[in-house]
């Protein structure tokens, strides 16, 4: 192959594939059957990191990004004037094999603009991952996007070879995405998601009786929303988030600060600030419906739609429910531990095992590897000095942000900077 | 009284564990366990070399592993830490584990066992840091070659992951700093000592010993590398928190910044 060739297509397609977030390489399990190629254990390796801090773990590519939609939220949309490139399927998978080889990569991350049709579109993905099983005997990771509308057998077949597969919804609200993607339905969003819910449940089920069933899906399905496109709140995204992982089983719903890519009157225009702060504190927020048992209804309501940027939400709760503090370190369960601002799921546990021998005190959470600054408000343990001398929560927040040095810090603060 | 002792043991694993054995079996009172290379005769005390037995330290491996999976995971990966006195508190680890039968390996109030859980945490960090950031660099003679300078000597632990994952290909990696190298030769690994005068990093210049194909590709992910790089969401600090600069020399995408 003409190495100059496809190294411009990469630079283009890898480009275009960037603002996909999700890279995750975990939650698969696939040995290498009769030495072949590769396997994957179930735990991720992150390769490499990009300067914005990112991780590189899959080869994260479009097949091509030439596309009948207009969304306008989208690089590679219709009317947008850039440089047009078609990978051949057979360069996707030398440059996975070699770039495997080496070490680079746990595997390939295949989505699409969509071409001629959705279905023509999923069988060209289908095909490459295909290839890759069973013609280089491949185990390693491969993530295929569903094309939106792609048919139900199709979608099918693409289970039968990747490791994931996603949808990404984009848009979290329907009047939204009325608005920025006029051609699409939501419906084609949802067709395909439902399908492999429904084969992966399936899948299990069958699994249990015969216990060669073919794999399908087995690092199941995730989607992404944009933050910051449309002003939707916290709320409408974290209530779809919820909304999807209850209902399509999905594995993870990504978050992904809108990046201005085109000047439109529906959109921030070029140039306005990515909200990173705010999709780190709807990650956060995703974490605690997820580990810590936290119910969405608890962290966003009616009257609070979106989360305090100053603190995290866990903190921010706390604040809001300080008559359930403080909590004793050295009595409470699990569950009640989790929600103490500062305490982790990992120091949970260690907690858990260490208040077996003795009854703890200051010193020990901090060798434990506790965050104290924020949990010494919230908790008692072995000792007769705590900090709650009935402090106010408002006094509490205040107390905290002054003593962090948080990295976000200069995004909320009113303080002026002496040098700049 | 009987006068302290200070075993003096080979440096491996097993020869640790040998030890371990001996101040067991013979209830030795013990001083200090410490490496051949770096011994010290100690003022009040008798050295006594430990001659490495396997049969020995299988049955110290075996006993602590009935104790615990993860004690003896814990032991193992602290053992490879390299940290100066890992012997004496490992020691102290293992007496008190077969004093009880509670797991103690949890009480994390005792300073031995936390600092042995986080040695061990750290350890296994660069083990799976290793995994990620071997790049091999593919040699005429169809070899995968690669080198590293881990913080902790963790060859023995990434072996089974890059032989299971790489089975239809030869590699070999090499632990620059302490000159020995895993090879995979589409049978098995074997550990093999070499001294390797140049060192062979993703240099800018090419090497003649690589491929041209190779230099292609190296330059294809590095394009990659460059091109899946959001501009706008720049975050220098985090990346060199991921990817520490000790690093860079040796992962091609890196070394133009080096």
């Amino acid at each position: 192959m003409s190495f100059e060739r496809v190294r411009e297509k990469l630079n283009i397609l890898a480009d275009a594939a960037k603002y996909d977030v999700s890279c995750s390489s975990s939650g698969s399990s696939r040995t290498n059957t009769s030495n072949g190629l590769g396997n994957s254990t179930g735990m991720g390796i992150c390769h490499s990191y990009t300067e914005d801090g990112r991780c590189v773990s899959l080869l994260k590519i479009l097949l091509t990004n030439h596309c009948i939609f207009d969304c306008a939220y989208c690089v590679t949309r219709k009317s947008n004037d850039i440089k047009r490139a078609a990978f051949k399927i057979q360069e996707v998978v030398d440059l996975t094999i070699n770039f495997y080889r080496r070490n680079y990569i746990e595997g390939l991350f295949l989505s699409s603009g969509i071409f001629k049709s959705a279905d023509y579109t999923m069988e060209r993905l289908i095909a490459v991952a295909k290839k890759l099983r069973l013609e280089e005997n491949f185990n390693g990771y491969i993530h295929l996007k569903s094309i939106p509308g792609a048919s139900d057998d199709l979608m099918r077949e693409a289970g039968l070879w990747a490791d994931r597969l996603s949808v990404n919804i984009e848009i979290p609200t329907i009047s939204g995405l009325k608005l920025l993607a006029p051609d699409k339905r939501h419906d084609d969003f949802i067709k395909p998601m439902l399908k492999v819910k429904n084969e992966i449940i399936q899948y299990k089920a069958e699994k249990k009786l015969i216990k060669s069933t073919p794999k399908y899906a087995p690092a199941g399905q995730s989607t992404q929303m944009i933050i910051g496109a449309t002003g939707e709140s916290d709320k409408d995204i974290m209530y779809s988030a919820t909304y999807y992982y209850k209902n399509y089983n999905m594995k993870r719903v990504y978050y992904s600060g809108y990046v201005p890519v085109a000047e439109d009157a529906r959109l921030p225009s070029l140039g306005t600030q990515v909200p990173m702060l705010r999709e780190n504190r709807l990650y956060q927020t995703d974490w605690l419906l997820r580990f810590y048992g936290f119910s969405v209804g608890e962290i966003l309501t009616e009257k609070q739609p979106n989360l305090d940027i100053t603190v995290d939400p866990k903190l921010s709760w706390a604040l809001r429910n300080y008559h359930q503090f403080p909590v004793n370190i050295n009595t409470a369960d699990r569950r009640t531990l989790a929600r103490v601002p500062g305490i982790g799921m990992r120091s949970v546990s260690k907690i858990i095992n260490a208040r077996r021998f003795r009854k703890l005190n200051w010193e020990h959470l901090k060798k434990i590897g506790i965050a104290l600054n924020r949990a010494k408000y919230f908790v008692i343990c072995e000792s007769k000095e705590w900090l709650r001398d009935d402090l106010e929560p408002e006094l509490i927040k205040n107390l905290i942000i002054k003593n962090s040095q948080s990295k976000f810090r200069g995004n909320y603060s009113s303080q002026l900077s002496l040098f700049n | 009284m009987k006068e302290a002792t200070i075993l003096i043991y080979d440096g491996s694993f097993n020869g640790f564990l040998t030890s371990i054995f001996k101040a067991f079996d013979e209830q030795i009172c013990i001083a200090d366990i410490q490496k051949n290379k770096v011994a010290q005769r100690g003022l009040f005390s008798q050295n006594e070399t430990v001659f490495t037995n396997v049969s020995q330290a299988k049955r110290v491996w075996n006993g602590i592993q009935k104790k615990s999976n993860t004690a003896i995971k814990n032991v193992y990966f602290a053992f490879l830490s390299e940290h100066s006195g890992i012997e004496m508190n490992l020691y102290y680890y293992i007496r008190k584990l077969f004093a009880t039968n509670q797991k103690v390996y949890t009480d994390y109030t005792d300073e031995t066992m936390l600092k042995i859980t986080q040695l061990a945490k750290s350890v296994g960090r660069e083990k799976h840091r290793m995994e990620a950031f071997v790049r091999f660099q593919k040699t005429k003679d169809d070899i995968y070659f690669a080198n590293i300078e881990p913080d902790f000597d963790v060859l023995p632990l990434i072996s089974k992951h890059f032989r299971s994952r790489y089975a239809d290909q030869q590699w070999l990696i090499y632990d620059v700093k302490r000159k020995y190298g895993i090879f995979y030769d589409l049978n098995s690994v074997q550990i093999i000592s070499l001294d390797l005068s140049e060192i062979h990093t993703n240099k800018l210049q090419r090497n003649d010993i690589f491929t041209s194909d190779e230099y292609e590709y190296q330059n294809m992910w590095n394009n990659y590398f460059k091109n899946t790089n959001i501009k706008s969401r720049i975050n220098r600090k985090l990346h060199t928190q991921h990817v520490p600069k000790r690093y860079w020399k040796y992962l091609s995408e890196k070394k133009e910044a080096v």
